[in-house]
């Protein structure tokens, strides 16, 4: 008798705590801070997703990846988000372990001031060597030797980059560390470099504008905002020798046919594969694997869940790259073992 | 106290009570709510000193007076120098006071002086109306409209006449140092306007007369009664200018090009201390990058608070001269 009642009574108990679950589920607001490159889609997101899970509201700040790891570090959100994966150091400053969701991804293109426009293609010598200074002129032959067909002038190259720590930047110095051992070491991978050559300019916004205003400049911006302010922009060789445009298509082939670790920090730059466009990167969404509040972590889940299928379908008619179906089923995996 | 109290009516009588009741504890208590809210200004100046340095430790020791006399920012090696900022910030704030002083001083005495009643009000309410114009749409401004005429016609023409000396050589990008300055001139014109014009204003009429008395033309009564008199108190405008053209971010950012370098070149592009945070310090990922930008932050602060104490020094040797010249 006395077990059955302690059952009954945990039972009960259990109850009780599921109701206050419930109650307090019911106005659920999930946090969230870091990248803005993928702050378009993950707005879309969090709109669509009021309709699938009403109790959830998400409130995210495009604070910048620096933020999102930062915060997430520091357990002030429930989800973090960056454009470039976390290092060894940052990660072993959690106090728990911190997973790698990547969700969509982008491109960086070559975006130029010409006259009559011209379609150009670039190889990786040629735009290493106009970002190290090397290639001064247009007319360079590393340059018109790819492009027969097309009369560059004599006229010298403004090299334009972002002043601002970005995504973009990370994905085009990555691209170059790749490419060119000479950048590798004079200058290296990161958010923002010592630039050896070049104007900066503030945003996407700030270097294309300096593009669209200076004849003979080139620089990089995303392909979102190439495509959406119509700026011409290059056809880059890609590893396995192809001139390859820069389109949704190919960066998701670039992420299916790139190397992916298993804790999904990787880098798609210069990925094998006839298809590829060389200069794309993943963004990534940050939890923690163990969850401490078992309700949100729960509802972060699904989330998780849903945007890793419903929400992919989204991607493309906001100019984001989805996953590989492959690499989807991957990620999903790795979400179910989110604990909590 | 209750004879009187019954035979006034209530609001009178409270009146009646306060002044009757000579215990100057209101007097005190407002004293010392005075004190600790002008020693809470203080306190604050320091703290944010305190917090600056305390973020920017671990740079401090790793780089030393380093830091301010090398000049390479290489975020990917964790080398840290701030010496192009503090040159840029330097001299885009000497531009934008160079170009704003004379035009907002001219425009207040303009205002003070000589324009006909009329026309007064609806030029200051223009004037105060730039103040209130973002920092990021002066910007975007920069961006689209004056850097495309700079490049175009105004600097091309700058170059011919002057680009026998060092200051106007070189390409011509139109981000550029002095693009930075140009915007920054923008933005400070409309305090030293309306600071020096309430200056001027309060210059007491009965100088102006007494220089008309003593047969004074219309300009020597300008220069000699009331710029003179006045002197004082526009350079207090000019310093109040220099403190916003410091610390002035956004739109400088947008046009000065950002590139940490330092050529004698003003049409080459610069970069400020205010600029490199505002662009690195959301993606600063490494503890060094971040103290280093701290640190840049801990040193515009120094600046900012040194070039009040020279602005300071120098206003009391104005003040030696002030009384001999306006008596003259």
């Amino acid at each position: 008798m006395t077990k059955i009642h302690r059952m009954i009574g945990r039972f009960l108990g259990l109850f009780v705590v599921f109701g206050l679950i419930a109650t307090a589920s019911a106005q659920m607001t999930m946090n969230g801070a870091g990248a803005t490159f993928p702050y378009p889609i993950y707005s879309k997101w969090f709109d669509e997703y009021v309709k699938v899970d009403p109790s959830v509201r998400f409130n995210y700040q495009s604070i910048g990846s620096g933020g999102g790891q930062k915060q997430i570090t520091a357990q002030t959100v429930d989800f973090g988000a960056s454009d470039g994966p976390m290092s060894d150091e940052n990660l072993s400053k959690a106090p728990g372990k911190i997973l790698h969701i990547p969700t969509v991804a982008g491109a960086d293109v070559v975006a130029y001031n010409l006259p009559g426009d011209p379609a150009l293609k670039l190889d990786a010598d040629a735009i290493a060597g106009i970002f190290l200074g090397q290639i001064k002129k247009w007319n360079d032959p590393k340059i018109a030797g790819q492009n027969p067909e097309v009369t560059l002038p004599d006229q010298e190259i403004v090299v334009v980059h972002r002043s601002d720590g970005s995504g973009t930047t990370y994905i085009w110095t990555d691209y170059l560390s790749k490419v060119s051992a000479e950048w590798k070491q004079k200058v290296g991978t990161n958010t923002s470099v010592n630039w050896p050559t070049g104007l900066g300019g503030k945003g996407n916004e700030g270097v294309a504008g300096q593009i669209k205003q200076t004849p003979g400049a080139l620089g990089y911006v995303e392909l979102i905002y190439a495509i959406q302010n119509k700026m011409p922009y290059a056809d880059v060789k890609n590893s396995a020798g192809k001139f390859v445009k820069p389109s949704l298509e190919s960066i998701t082939a670039a992420l299916a046919t790139a190397q992916i670790p298993d804790d999904f920090r990787f880098s798609i730059t210069n990925a094998p594969g006839a298809g590829s466009y060389p200069m794309c990167g993943a963004t990534w969404l940050l939890v923690y694997e163990q969850q401490k509040d078992s309700a949100k972590g729960k509802k972060l889940v699904e989330f998780l869940e849903w945007a890793l299928t419903k929400g992919e379908e989204m991607a493309k008619d906001l100019d984001y790259a989805p996953l590989p179906a492959e690499l989807r089923e991957r990620v999903l995996k790795r979400v179910d073992e989110i604990k909590f | 106290m209750p004879v009187v109290a019954s035979s006034a009516k209530p609001a009178v009588r409270s009146i009646i009570d306060r002044m009757a009741r000579p215990s100057g504890v209101g007097d005190r208590v407002f004293k010392w709510l005075t004190l600790a809210m002008a020693l809470a200004v203080v306190a604050l100046v320091f703290l944010v000193g305190w917090q600056l340095a305390r973020g920017s430790s671990l740079a401090i020791q790793k780089f030393g007076f380093h830091f301010l006399e090398t000049s390479t920012w290489d975020p990917v090696a964790e080398q840290f120098g701030a010496l192009p900022f503090i040159y840029g910030t330097a001299i885009s704030s000497l531009v934008a006071l160079i170009i704003a002083v004379p035009l907002s001083i001219a425009a207040a005495v303009y205002l003070t002086e000589l324009a006909p009643i009329w026309i007064r009000q609806p030029i200051v309410s223009l004037i105060e109306m730039l103040a209130a114009i973002p920092s990021v749409i002066l910007g975007l401004w920069g961006i689209f409209v004056m850097i495309p005429w700079l490049r175009t016609h105004a600097f091309p023409f700058l170059k011919k006449i002057f680009g026998w000396t060092p200051l106007f050589d070189g390409p011509i990008y139109g981000v550029s140092m002095l693009a930075g300055g140009i915007i920054i001139a923008v933005m400070i014109l409309p305090i030293i306007t309306s600071v020096s014009r309430e200056i001027l204003r309060s210059v007491p009429n009965l100088q102006r007369e007494a220089a008309y008395a003593l047969g004074a033309t219309r300009w020597e009564v300008t220069r000699i009664a009331v710029l003179s008199y006045a002197k004082k108190g526009l350079f207090g405008a000019v310093v109040l200018g220099l403190g916003r053209a410091l610390g002035e971010t956004m739109a400088v950012t947008m046009v000065i090009g950002n590139t940490p370098q330092i050529r004698a070149s003003l049409f080459a592009p610069g970069y400020t201390l205010a600029s490199v945070i505002a662009n690195e310090f959301t993606e600063a990922t490494t503890d060094v990058y971040l103290q280093a930008l701290f640190e840049i932050g801990l040193v515009l602060f120094g600046i900012t608070i040194f070039a009040n104490l020279l602005a300071q020094l120098l206003l009391r040797t104005i003040g030696s001269t002030i009384t001999p010249r306006a008596v003259q």
